[in-house]
């Protein structure tokens, strides 16, 4: 018996491993890509993402190894039970009347927005403890989340991935406008990624440059797939994304012309070895008509058309064995059209409360084409309670911007393809069908001064002591000072009172 | 404290300011305007320092030398603005565009009430420019503004040509955190409200405009740029805006310190500063300067189109550049330095503006008075009005209770003179008792005609213009200046003729002074409280019109040289006091005006005090109609008391 244990141990560590790598192929994988797309004001757009995708159910208990996807968010999802989780920071605006519509847009500051299972029974407690978590994790001020910035929209943000229902009240929603984004924010959301920046795409983010541009927001979303085509168990994405703008007009002296090494100081050198997919997607639209004005350098190994954002468009592929990159580039042209979309009017307000929750405003609205549709809201300007102004007060206090989400109808009919193998950039927002594509557009934040107070020194000084002075040195100087005098009873007693009223009725003067 | 303080003690003080209230008065006027000539000596008056943090201690390298590329610009646009006739739209848009910005227009059309004949318009219609320097990974939440006005003619082109350097020298740079407009508005100070207007989205003018494209949050400091020729001597800086609305101090110390820094020469109110101090002369010609500033501020109008900004909580003010005949010339790089510097300091404001002063007067651009100095100057002046409503009160009790008893008014009046403040209700709630045994009606009268002549005033000229052009051969503008004057002086006429049937019937069972007393002391309450507000809002103005109508007001009553008395009122009514100070301005300029030269300048100031407060809401002509006017009207009712 003591012979057969150790025996019997050692089989079990034999089979383990080798019973899991036959079973299934490796159960998580990483694939990276980077878009880089001249835009129509003649600055540069590039976009990462890399997406990790385990199969796996996190929220059972009892996950511990991981590989790839990071640990720290692994257990958020399975501690709070989260179905969704969809975090931003950006500092900057896209510009879309001159920039064109974004892949991923996201407000100016920090946005979180979560859904979290149906299992949860207090979600309002969840909330609060993930939004101080991932405060942590990210090195931001996300735990000035709280009921006063949070609302539950009812109509927009549906989930992005893999949902059998949809009630709202699992929904928290949260953006907080006057949130900087700095390298403090980068390196730990670089930290998540499998290869770090040490090989593939990630050797280009580099923070000195990343924010020397006119743009810079990145994001984590996280979202139940399906596993396979028939979608019999789910598999957990990490999609980890990071857009800029490089700013033409400065970087290049006015010329259109970028090389990976002018934008990122850097070059790709070697492919992150964990990767399974790594590619580079360079916008050559128009690249067949007008062959003379735009060169790309190197040639492209293969080039891949789709319909992206409603139109069809030409992007040259590079895989990162293809190391030497030297380009050169031109804008295109979008264009969209607004339809009228079928839906009804719907309006949804809840009002706010004092220190408790703010205004949520949600609108559904047909837009008639080439047309301005104005919404404006009354607000008064109140006065704070003294305690509750920033030290900055004078700075003015922001309104969160607002959401525009839009099922565009797409100018091209795109065909079906497989959503597995489609690029990175084409396939976080899910499409319904091709005849149209879905637009999220935010509006810039507001700064709204409210009536400040003078919070000056010498003006609290000054009423202090005017105070003091009037009150108690004026009081107490006259009582110890003033002379006492008893004064005579005028009017006498009840007879007295009397006889002067029966005078009164006779018109004989008083006594 | 009423209750706890020593009645005996009161009484004494009350009756020695009854006993001595005209000295007193003397004394009190007197002492109002020694004391507003003595801001101007060093202790009252203080060096200007910088307040803001942001802005003081940082260094700032100015880097631009555009001055060629400024001169091409300029000659550009004159030449296209000379082509076209108006504003070269298109080509400002394809320039602005070609440096780099996001680029909108606005166009907009305003009828004027009646023709303007100083800049002769009337059916008015442009169009503004303004490109947007979007700052790079900033929200658009905040912004500063650099605006040019151009006028009908062609003057301010060499400003539209820095403003386009500047705008291509700013675009290459990274440290912007605020975005930056640059605004080329036509029809000057019409095109920037306009602009205003639209970009935060109110119509308080009656514009029409049509709605702004593009927006860059909330403005923080605006300067505004008018340069008439490539070379400059010096910058005049204009700081006194609508209503008499001044910016944060600190924008100005900025303007100085760079001022300082490039070696620029820069002047206020078109004066030299003073070096000297501490002898009789620097003091001297900063009372001149002082007094140009308190008459600008008085008149209320927008010395330059900041003044339109600073309704919105927009610190802003104006640099003009000016080309005399000194020797020492400065060519648009300096002035280019000296904006860029001022423009990367104000990129570094964390806060807006409010740190500094925003209640000052200026004797010399290093050199300010703040509020609590020159306050009270105007005080003092009250006061006069303070003293002779108690004596009046005290007389007025006097008459209906000669017994005595009148121990209450007594020291209700008294407390008015202790504290020096007409605006406490002791004496307004004491008086309308008293005035009960008047008979109320007797008052009614002659208040609601001066009332209506007062509104009559404000009304009737812009009205009946036409019902004048009819019948009569004068233009639109004429009309109104005309009908202005015949309201006013038609007011002097029928007060007093109307009040005898209404309220003889009153006074005969009673004392025969009653009456009049009773209207002076009505009119001095009023009079009382509206400088004391308007001293509040633009001492400037406050100040002016309680130096001139306080003596008048004080000496007038039924009795006595009333010839004198009449001149005396008829030379401080609100009129000869705008006559009065024409001269007084253009005598201070160095410019002296002859009479009829004075007179015309007069006629034209009416018409522009009408016309800005219809155009941009300038509040002098309403507050002189409806509220000064009807009141020197009860003071001139009170001189014919029959």
């Amino acid at each position: 018996m003591a012979a057969a244990m150790p025996l019997a141990l050692l089989v079990l560590l034999l089979l383990g491993p080798r019973g899991w790598c036959l079973a299934e192929p490796p159960r998580d994988s990483l694939r990276e890509e980077l878009v880089i797309t001249p835009l129509p004001s003649g600055d540069v757009a590039a976009t990462f993402q890399f997406r990790t995708r385990w199969d796996s159910e996190l929220q059972r208990e009892g996950v511990s190894h991981y590989r790839l996807f990071p640990k720290a968010l692994g257990q958020l999802i399975s501690k709070y039970s989260l179905r969704e989780l969809h975090l931003s920071f950006t500092q900057g605006f896209w510009r879309t009347r001159y920039w064109g519509p974004p892949f991923l847009q996201a407000p100016s500051g920090a946005e979180l927005w979560v859904w979290f299972q149906d299992t949860v029974t207090d979600v309002d407690k969840s909330w609060k403890e993930l939004s101080n978590v991932l405060s942590g994790i990210f090195c931001a001020s996300l735990n000035f989340i709280d009921s006063t910035n949070t609302v539950t929209p009812t109509a927009s943000f549906k989930p992005l991935g893999l949902a059998n229902d949809t009630d709202h009240y699992f929904l928290r929603y949260a953006v907080l406008p006057r949130e900087v984004v700095c390298t403090e924010n980068l390196t730990p959301w670089k930290k998540l990624l499998p290869c770090s920046s040490k090989a593939g795409l990630s050797v280009l983010l580099k923070a000195d440059r990343l924010f020397h541009t006119s743009y810079h927001s990145q994001a984590v979303h996280i979202r139940p797939v399906c596993r396979n085509a028939r979608c019999t168990s789910i598999s957990w994405e990490l999609r980890q994304t990071l857009s800029v703008v490089f700013d033409a007009f400065i970087t290049g002296q006015g010329k259109k012309d970028w090389s990976l090494f002018r934008m990122f100081s850097r070059t790709l050198t070697e492919p992150c070895p964990l990767a399974s997919e790594s590619r580079v997607y360079v916008d050559i639209t128009n690249y067949n008509q007008d062959n003379e004005t735009l060169e790309v350098n190197p040639p492209p190994t293969t080039t891949y058309q789709d319909i992206i954002l409603g139109t069809r468009k030409t992007y040259a592929i590079y895989d990162l064995l293809d190391t030497a990159m030297i380009n050169n580039s031109r804008n295109l042209n979008i264009q969209l059209k607004w339809k009228r979309p079928p839906e009804n009017g719907y309006i949804h307000y809840q009002p706010a409360q004092d220190r408790l929750q703010p205004h949520l405003l949600e609108m559904l609205i047909q837009l008639p084409a080439n047309s301005v549709t104005k919404v404006s809201i009354q607000f008064e300007r109140a006065l704070l309670k003294w305690t509750e102004y920033t030290p900055d007060p004078n700075h003015g206090f922001y309104v969160s911007p607002s959401v525009l989400s839009a099922l565009v109808p797409s100018v091209v009919a795109a065909k079906p393809v497989d959503w597995e193998e489609s690029p990175l950039f084409n396939s976080l927002f899910p499409v319904s069908d091709g005849s149209n594509y879905f637009v999220r557009l935010y509006t810039e934040p507001l700064l709204v001064n409210l009536p400040t107070p003078d919070f000056s020194m010498p003006y609290n000084v000054i009423c202090l002591t005017c105070t003091v002075v009037a009150v108690c040195y004026g009081s107490f100087y006259n009582l110890l000072t003033r002379t006492f005098h008893i004064e005579e009873p005028r009017t006498g007693g009840l007879a007295k009172r009397l006889a002067n009223l029966i005078r009164r009725a006779r018109g004989v003067p008083p006594l | 404290m009423g209750l706890l303080s020593d009645p005996v003690r009161r009484r004494a003080l009350a009756r020695l300011v009854l006993r001595l209230n005209a000295p007193l008065c003397v004394l009190s006027y007197v002492a109002g305007i020694a004391w507003f000539l003595a801001l101007v000596f060093p202790p009252l008056t203080q060096r200007t320092y910088m307040s803001e943090n942001a802005m003081g201690s940082t260094m700032v390298e100015e880097q631009f030398a555009g001055g060629d590329r400024a001169r091409a610009f300029a000659r550009d646009f004159a030449a296209h603005r000379k082509k076209s006739g108006a504003l070269p739209v298109a080509w400002l848009e394809r320039t602005m565009r070609s440096v780099g910005l996001e680029v909108y227009t606005q166009s907009f059309s305003r009828k004027l009430p009646f023709p303007d004949e100083t800049h002769e318009r009337y059916m008015v219609s442009g169009t503004n420019v303004y490109g947007i320097l979007r700052a790079p990974r900033a929200a658009s939440t905040e912004s500063l503004v650099l605006t040019v006005p151009c006028g009908s003619d062609s003057t301010n082109s060499q400003a539209v040509g820095l403003l386009l350097a500047l705008a291509a020298h700013f675009r290459g740079q990274i440290y912007w955190a605020k975005d930056i407009i640059f605004l080329v508005t036509e029809h000057d100070l019409l095109g920037t409200e306009a602009w205003l207007e639209a970009y935060h989205d109110v119509n308080v003018t009656g514009m029409q405009s049509s709605p702004l494209q593009g927006r860059a949050g909330a403005i923080q400091a605006a300067v505004a740029l008018e340069l008439s020729s490539d070379v400059v001597t010096s910058l005049d800086v204009a700081v006194e805006g609508l209503n008499g609305q001044l910016p944060n101090l600190d924008l100005l110390n900025l303007f100085q310190t760079f001022c300082q820094k490039g070696g620029l020469l820069c002047t206020l109110q078109g004066k030299l500063q003073p070096q000297d101090w501490t002898s009789l002369d620097g003091p001297l010609q900063g009372l001149q300067t002082l007094l140009l500033m308190v008459l600008r501020q008085a008149s209320g109008r927008p010395h330059g189109s900041h003044g339109l900004f600073l309704r919105y909580r927009v610190e802003a003010l104006t640099l003009r550049g000016i080309n005399s005949f000194r020797q020492y010339k400065y060519d648009l790089v300096a002035v280019g330095k000296a904006l860029e510097g001022m423009f990367r300091k104000l990129n570094h404001l964390l806060e807006r503006l409010h740190q500094s002063f925003f209640l000052y007067l200026l004797p010399a651009l290093s050199r300010f008075v703040s509020i609590g100095l020159y306050m009270p100057a105007a005080g003092f002046l009250l006061l006069v009005l303070g003293l002779k409503i108690s004596s009046l009160h005290e007389a007025e009790v006097g008459l209906e209770e000669p017994g005595g008893v009148g121990f209450q008014g007594l020291t209700a009046g008294g407390m008015v003179v202790v504290f020096g403040d007409p605006l406490a209700p002791g004496p307004i709630s004491k008086s309308l008792c008293a005035l009960q045994g008047v008979g109320l009606a007797s008052l009614v009268a002659p208040l609601l005609i001066s009332q209506a002549m007062g509104l009559a005033l404000y009304v009737l000229p812009v009205l009946g213009q036409h019902v004048a052009t009819q019948h009569f051969p004068v233009a639109e503008a004429e009309a109104v200046v005309l009908t202005l004057l015949a309201i006013y002086a038609a007011g002097l006429a029928l007060p007093h003729n109307t009040h005898r049937p209404l309220s003889c019937r009153v006074v005969s069972t009673q004392a025969p002074d009653r009456g009049w007393m009773a209207l002076k002391l009505v009119a001095l309450i009023y009079l009382a409280l509206q400088l004391g507000c308007i001293a509040l809002t633009n001492f400037s103005l406050g100040f002016l019109l309680a130096t001139t109508m306080v003596p008048a007001a004080a000496l007038a009553k039924p009795h006595g040289p009333r010839t004198l008395y009449a001149a005396l009122l008829v030379l401080t009514s609100p009129a000869a006091t705008l006559l009065g100070s024409l001269f007084l301005w253009r005598e201070l300029q160095e410019a002296p005006l002859s009479l009829a030269e004075g007179w015309q300048l007069f006629l034209a100031a009416l018409a522009q005090g009408v016309l800005e407060h219809h155009t941009y809401g300038a509040l002098l002509f309403p507050l002189l109609s409806l509220g000064l006017y009807p009141c020197w009207l009860l003071f001139w009712n009170v001189l014919f008391w029959k």
